[in-house]
């Protein structure tokens, strides 16, 4: 039993800090929330380079990983540095597509998130409804569950490099398919395929079109069975799209979204869309819902994390805040109402810290969910201290605090309610709940 | 970093379970606030202790097995999983005998560890004055010299454990022209039977006498029972209320068996559609497991060599005022019969309300957070 980060691990977030410190990260934040996604790529090109995602990703697939404590390390570290971007959601593809294994497009994508050169954004059984940033991200992965089973799509080209991930989303296709997924998501068809048209058009870079007869890259299989499309050789794929190894500059400006306009977040860096509902079949069957309900621990682990620096910045920036302002003639960090909330503050974020880690060891649902609402819970409350604190500062959004304010909010509600994470601690107890 | 304990923290662990699953009593003691319950934990003490159970982190030469704290983590959850009694030695054992292996004599460690380990002689605590609460530097008990030892005078109040308990132990002002309060304190124990003092014991909410007040009246100690240097008394008890206060006064294992009673009593009592009571059931497991690996991490700091100091004031905070709300969401799931006092939790509730005021308040804890961990200017409390 040694419950501590090593050296290496420290030496790790260390190293983060001190380069998005230098970064210049909160104008990377409010670029990417003005719709500029130049500078926070340039962050995520770096964050790759220093091994973030490969965290996430096994060795078969060009990763490091899996190390979830590490992880939990850096996001840490990201959420303290309000770095912008579908974070959270391109680790917990990855493990999606990891938990899908050799048979699925993992050999196909993963490295390209290892990378950098790509990133991903998802929705899962059990998170919103919504994708993060959608309008940068080049995979765009959509589970949805049936049940004991579910089905996995992947939509949209890559936008920023000049060979498609893969073919563009094409709902009648998905209708024909005969698939399980078959008949869902009927009603947002027609708006959609006609922006994704616009969109593929307007590229200024001249990114290849879509290419036709995508449909054969769908096979489709028998619940159980592996049903999956990519470089595994079958006759009836077409040959495996590659990513340029490097970046193509210059940056093509990111291509409008296939589905309405995002929707606004409370915090202005995150763009939320809905998932287009069609999208080349990537695997269906029970083991699409297994591999979910594994990347939504990972999704929920990574949240928790990054809302723990998230309210460790707000902490830090607060009590440096209370020990300049004077009123009365001196600090309001003297005064016991002001040093008690900002010590409740401390208290909840330090008990929050060894549960996060506790579960990045076990990887356990019910571990994973109690340090994400923890973390979340803690998280926010330090936010409403830290506005109390600032005073009227601290509501205005040119003040940088508004970053971790705002993300503090959307981060409790994200991959799991307070609720649903609490049912799920519950859930992992042995001997299930009362009875009716 | 791994939080698996080793082969042989877990034979210890294996070792310990066995002995209080043959030994910790089918139906619970009598309160440990009554005459009866007070004997009847006191012969528990003497049970524990026939097996070098009652002080398992102490040397073995005192009747301990020379655990380190992981081994004492493990010992108490498996205490308190087995359903086993409250201890009734908990003030000596957590309090007085830390500051007897920093800063006692050897000849005091021999003459006091024995008989508290076997709880013969149960101690109570002798700090807060009418007008020396939170700012306990402020007493005004004397301390005055005479031949071969001191006179004490004075009153003490709150002592817990105070009515039925032998010693006592506690600061006196042995030198009142200092120019600091903190100053001239000097860290005694004393009989509580010895011819001078009167013990009047005090009704907590429920009318049961968990702690005393204590009238001095010129009561003779000998020098043999000064601890440390006369005048050192604050330095000595703040050396170990720091360190013991937070990683030993109230163990993990205490509050997880707590949260796997609240978890059956939901169970079988809970309204299953009830999702606000649920979620404080399932808070009070997160706490619970929060507070453990807290533990954990700051044991395995302790055990780096790392001093843990203000760290521990965080956890009085956490533990203190999750008691309660583990308490509460019990009499909660008992509706109506929240509200009687012969149910399982009535007690725990009771004395989990006592928590954010003993062992420095919880507003004194904060001050300690805030200033020493956050840097927070002092200012008037």
């Amino acid at each position: 039993m040694r419950f501590l980060l090593d050296t290496e691990q420290r030496a790790f977030a260390a190293s983060l800090d001190a380069m998005l410190t230098s970064a210049d990260t909160p104008a990377a934040v409010r670029a990417w929330a003005a719709g500029d996604h130049d500078p926070g790529r340039a962050l995520w090109a770096r964050l790759a380079d220093a091994g973030v995602f490969a965290l996430a990703i096994p060795e078969a697939y060009e990763g490091v990983g899996p190390l979830p404590v590490e992880l939990a390390v850096a996001f840490t570290e990201l959420g303290r540095h309000a770095v912008p971007g579908p974070l959270v959601e391109t680790v917990a593809a990855a493990a999606l597509l990891s938990a899908l294994g050799a048979s699925g497009p993992a050999k196909r994508l993963l490295p390209t998130l290892a990378s950098g050169e790509a990133v991903a954004t998802l929705v899962l059984p059990g998170g919103a409804p919504y994708l993060l940033d959608g309008d940068t991200a080049e995979v765009h992965l959509a589970v949805r569950s049936t049940g004991e089973t579910a089905d996995v799509h992947l939509a949209q080209a890559p936008v920023r490099t000049s060979a498609p991930l893969t073919t563009p989303p094409a709902a009648d296709d998905t209708e024909s398919s005969g698939s399980p997924a078959a008949s869902r998501g009927t009603t947002e068809q027609a708006p959609v395929g006609s922006s994704q048209q616009a969109g593929s058009a307007g590229d200024a870079t001249g990114a290849p079109a879509p290419a036709p007869g995508h449909e054969a890259s769908r096979i489709s299989g028998t619940p159980g069975t592996s049903t999956m499309s990519g470089t595994s050789g079958a006759p009836d794929t077409p040959a495996p799209p590659t990513l340029p190894t490097a970046p193509s500059p210059p940056r093509p400006s990111p291509r409008p979204s296939p589905d309405p306009a995002p929707r606004p977040s409370l915090d202005p860096a995150r763009r939320l869309t809905r998932p287009h509902p069609g999208g080349e079949l990537l695997a269906t069957g029970p083991q699409v819902a297994r591999a979910a309900a594994q990347a939504l621990v990972w999704a929920r682990l990574a949240t928790a994390a990054q809302a723990l620096g998230v309210g460790l910045a707000l902490l830090d920036r607060t009590v440096g805040h209370v020990k300049q302002r004077s009123q009365f003639g001196v600090p309001i960090g003297s005064f016991q109402a002001v040093k008690h909330r900002l010590a409740d503050a401390k208290i909840a974020l330090e008990f929050a810290r060894p549960l996060l880690f506790g579960a990045a060891l076990s990887m356990a649902p019910a571990d994973v969910a109690a340090a994400k609402v923890t973390a979340c819970e803690a998280a926010y409350a330090t936010a409403r201290s830290a506005l109390q604190l600032h005073g009227a500062i601290g509501y205005t959004a040119e003040y940088d605090l508004s970053l971790w304010l705002t993300k503090a909010r959307a981060l409790r509600t994200a991959w799991g309610s307070p609720a649903e994470c609490r049912a799920a601690v519950l859930a992992g107890l042995s001997g299930g709940g009362p009875r009716p | 970093m791994d939080l698996a304990h080793s082969p042989a923290d877990e034979a210890f662990r294996a070792e310990a379970r066995a002995w209080l699953d043959a030994h910790v009593p089918a139906d619970p003691l009598p309160s440990l606030e009554t005459e009866e319950g007070f004997a009847a934990h006191r012969a528990w003490e003497a049970e524990l202790a026939a097996d070098r159970w009652s002080v398992v982190s102490w040397p073995t030469v005192y009747g301990g097995r020379d655990a380190d704290i992981v081994r004492w983590l493990v010992f108490e959850e498996e205490y308190y999983a087995a359903g086993a009694p409250g201890r009734v030695g908990q003030n000596g054992i957590s309090l007085l005998a830390p500051t007897l292996f920093d800063h006692g004599t050897q000849e005091q460690r021999a003459r006091v560890l024995p008989s508290m380990a076997t709880g013969e002689v149960i101690w109570a605590q002798a700090w807060s004055e009418p007008e020396a609460g939170s700012d306990l530097a402020s007493l005004t008990s004397r301390a005055a010299r005479t031949a071969g030892g001191w006179l004490l005078s004075g009153q003490k109040t709150w002592s817990s454990r105070a009515a039925f308990a032998d010693r006592a132990f506690g600061l006196f002002r042995s030198d009142p022209d200092t120019p600091k309060p903190h100053q001239g304190l000097t860290y005694l124990m004393f009989d509580l039977r010895a011819p001078g003092v009167t013990v009047r014991p005090i009704g907590r909410l429920d009318g049961r006498p968990a702690f005393a007040e204590l009238f001095l009246n010129d009561v003779f100690v000998p020098d043999d029972d000064v601890i440390g240097e006369p005048g050192q008394g604050w330095r000595i008890a703040m050396s170990t209320a720091g360190n013991e206060r937070g990683l030993t006064l109230r163990s993990p294992g205490r509050f997880l068996a707590a949260a796997d009673r609240l978890v059956s009593l939901w169970r079988t009592r809970a309204d299953p559609t009830d999702t606000a009571l649920r979620d404080r059931v399932a808070d009070a497991v997160i706490g619970a497991r929060a507070y453990q690996l807290f533990t954990y991490a700051h044991a395995s700091r302790f055990l780096d060599g790392e001093s843990i100091g203000p760290e521990s004031s965080m956890n009085k905070v956490f533990w203190s005022e999750y008691d309660i709300a583990l308490h509460e969401t019990a009499l909660d799931l008992l509706g109506p019969a929240g509200e009687l006092t012969d149910t399982d939790w009535s007690e725990g509730y009771v004395f989990s309300l006592a928590g954010p005021i003993y062992a420095g308040t919880n507003e004194i804890q904060r001050d300690i957070v805030a200033e020493r961990l956050l840097g927070l200017p002092k200012g008037r409390r």
